[in-house]
């Protein structure tokens, strides 16, 4: 309602500034760029996905075959280790790039992340409940999540970092609360069903796979992917067309929640410990992280999930990567940092560029 | 903008109609009335966006809504297409009184509006926003190519002129955004179309396309169509029928041919006048 009202009171400023901008191509400042450096940002701008690409090439190419460890890098051990370190990153940056591309942000996946097993446990443990229903409620319980972030910034009118900031704490009290800050472990009968979610070593990324497939189909050829877009490029917009924009946000919200349980369950499985501290906000910064290195602007309106897949491996192979050479971690944090604002300044000034129209 | 109780005056008395829509002899042969909206009154919060509005369209008619910025026009015709509800009064749509749960449902009895800010997606293609909320489907997946066929067939029919139907919205002119806009409210069957300023910010070129396309609607029939727009020549060039809205009232309803452009800005300038002289005399 208060945006309906903004948008009605700003009626004027907005023709005001229409009447004085004018069309948004051409003009005198079009072609100040040399048509060469033009072409290449042109290049880069519409294929993000590439240009990702072709750094995790160079990683591996440097790590599998110039560095000082290259032998051990292809190893089993060694890819299952990336594989693991990958696949939660991907998996919750599916759920993070739909509400970022919608305009929201989701800071409590990694604490639904420390609950979810411990739920599954405490109704196999306490109330007896069969493992595959214990899972199911577990999930679920994501979704439940998700639905009340929902609640809290699209009905209540709270922004979603706030929001979540909120849910996520609640969460983590409860989490160390409810297990009395005590590490479990999982039941026996559960590890069956454990082994395809996370026990063996390829099951994580294996998921991971599927999901990024399955969530970029439903992103760039569904309805709801279309509307996901038009949700955070126009807002208002999209209202207008008769968009469902609360019921958008919701089911992102949902499936981010549902993602985040999703991870806490393999996690426990392949580690074979319930902890209550894990999780947190790393796997979040992580994801987002990824999905800013694939080309999401935290703007609203563009982002791919084959682009945060990318950006996934790629922080997973400098993880590992420094990890086999046995260079100290501490620099790797710097590299992240500076990848992560590259491809910030990157998505803005080639937003910028396209908006002035000096490259299409 | 909508501060109607701002005004020096007591609104509840405005300015008294002024008619010729009533009785007065008619230039086109037009049917019954497909939209009439009754007693409209629309506030928000302690501002007043409109008073008692009283409008009709008859079948195939064009009908300007002019007024001053602020004068409500925009609330009145988000009020029409099923955006915001009205507080009290009624819409009777082909004579059955309706309300409009959702912008959904209105056009689901054919009424679709082309807002000012358009409702297009800069992120998304020309089809794509073509089709924005009644895409094509396969099953559960998008059916590009039928949606692009369509667009570019319809695009051309209607002799719209952009790059290719691929193109992001963002990188078009502001007409061909208008046009895309339009052929899209059109396209979708609308039986009333309420245009929210199609002209501004255009062009002469695009001006006239716009025109163009407005006048080729009417030409095909059926459509009966509202526009909002500033330029009262423009208006006066192409609606049956003005209706002018003051300060949430609608102060004046006159076929095109009974007045003119100097009539109409005089009455707005005169207006304004009135409006200032009791502000000063207030202060």
């Amino acid at each position: 309602m208060r945006s309906r009202e903004r948008a009605e009171m700003s009626d004027t400023a907005e023709r005001t500034a229409n009447a004085f901008t004018g069309p948004p191509t051409g003009g005198p400042r079009a072609g100040r760029i040399d048509p060469r450096v033009r072409r290449a940002l042109a290049l880069v701008g519409q294929q993000r996905e590439l240009t990702v690409l072709v750094v995790v090439v160079l990683l591996i190419v440097y790590f599998g075959f110039i560095s000082s460890a290259s032998s051990a890098f292809f190893e089993r051990v060694n890819l299952v280790n990336m594989s693991q370190i990958a696949a939660p990153i991907v998996i919750i940056a599916i759920g993070e790039v739909p509400l970022l591309i919608c305009g929201e942000i989701d800071l409590s996946p990694g604490f639904v992340y420390a609950f979810a097993p411990f739920l599954m446990y405490f109704l196999i443990v306490y109330h007896g409940f069969p493992v595959l229903l214990a899972i199911i409620v577990a999930l679920v319980f994501g979704l439940v999540v998700g639905a009340v972030n929902g609640f809290i910034t699209v009905t209540l009118g709270i922004p979603s970092f706030i929001a979540t900031l909120g849910t996520g704490f609640i969460l983590y009290g409860l989490t160390l609360s409810s297990s009395n800050a005590t590490q479990a472990t999982p039941t026996a009968n559960s590890l069956g069903v454990g082994k395809w979610l996370g026990g063996y070593g390829f099951a994580e990324i294996a998921w991971a796979v599927a999901l990024t497939i399955l969530a970029h189909v439903i992103l760039t050829r569904t309805r709801w992917g279309l509307h996901t877009i038009a949700v955070g490029g126009n807002q208002l917009g999209a209202r207008e067309a008769g968009i469902h924009v609360a019921r958008i946000k919701y089911g992102n919200f949902m499936v981010s929640g549902l993602l985040g349980a999703l991870v806490g369950l393999q996690i426990a499985f392949q580690t074979n410990v319930i902890d209550p501290n894990a999780g947190g906000y790393q796997p979040m910064f992580y994801s987002v992280a990824a999905a800013v290195i694939g080309g999401t602007a935290l703007l609203g309106g563009s982002g791919t999930i084959i682009g945060a897949f990318l950006g996934s491996i790629m922080l997973a192979v400098l993880t590992d990567g420094f990890n086999v050479i046995g260079i100290s971690a501490y620099p790797l944090n710097e590299i992240f940092g500076g990848a992560i604002l590259i491809a910030m300044i990157a998505n803005i000034q080639l937003a910028r560029l396209r908006a002035s129209g000096r490259l299409r | 903008m909508t501060a109607a109780d701002s005004y020096g005056y007591d609104v509840n008395e405005g300015p008294p109609l002024q008619s010729t829509a009533a009785s007065g002899p008619s230039a086109v042969e037009l049917g019954d009335d497909v939209l009439r909206a009754e007693h409209l009154t629309k506030r928000f919060g302690p501002v007043t966006a409109l008073i008692d509005v009283n409008l009709h369209l008859r079948r195939g008619e064009i009908l300007g809504l002019i007024g001053d910025n602020g004068a409500g026009k925009s609330t009145l015709l988000k009020i029409l297409c099923g955006f915001q509800q009205p507080d009290t009064g009624q819409i009777v749509l082909n004579g059955q009184p309706v309300t409009f749960r959702s912008v959904d449902h209105a056009r689901s009895l054919g009424v679709d509006a082309v807002y000012q800010d358009l409702a297009l997606i800069n992120q998304l293609s020309v089809y794509h926003n073509m089709f924005l909320n009644r895409e094509r489907v396969n099953g559960p997946l998008l059916n590009n190519r039928a949606m692009r066929r369509t667009s570019r067939e319809y695009l051309n029919e209607m002799g719209v002129n952009i790059p290719s139907v691929d193109s992001l919205v963002a990188s078009l002119s502001g007409g061909q955004r208008q046009a895309i806009a339009v052929a899209r409210a059109v396209y979708s069957d609308a039986k009333i179309l309420l245009l929210d300023e199609p002209l501004a910010a255009m062009g002469a070129k695009e001006v006239a396309l716009i025109l163009d396309l407005i006048r080729d609607l009417k030409r095909r029939g059926d459509v009966s169509i509202i526009v909002i727009a500033h330029n009262y020549g423009q208006v006066l060039e192409i609606c049956d029928r003005v209706n002018l809205l003051q300060h949430g009232r609608i102060t004046l309803d006159k076929h095109s041919p009974d007045t003119s452009v100097q009539e109409l800005n005089d009455i707005v300038v005169a207006e304004y006048r009135r409006a200032l002289e009791q502000r000063q005399q207030s202060a």
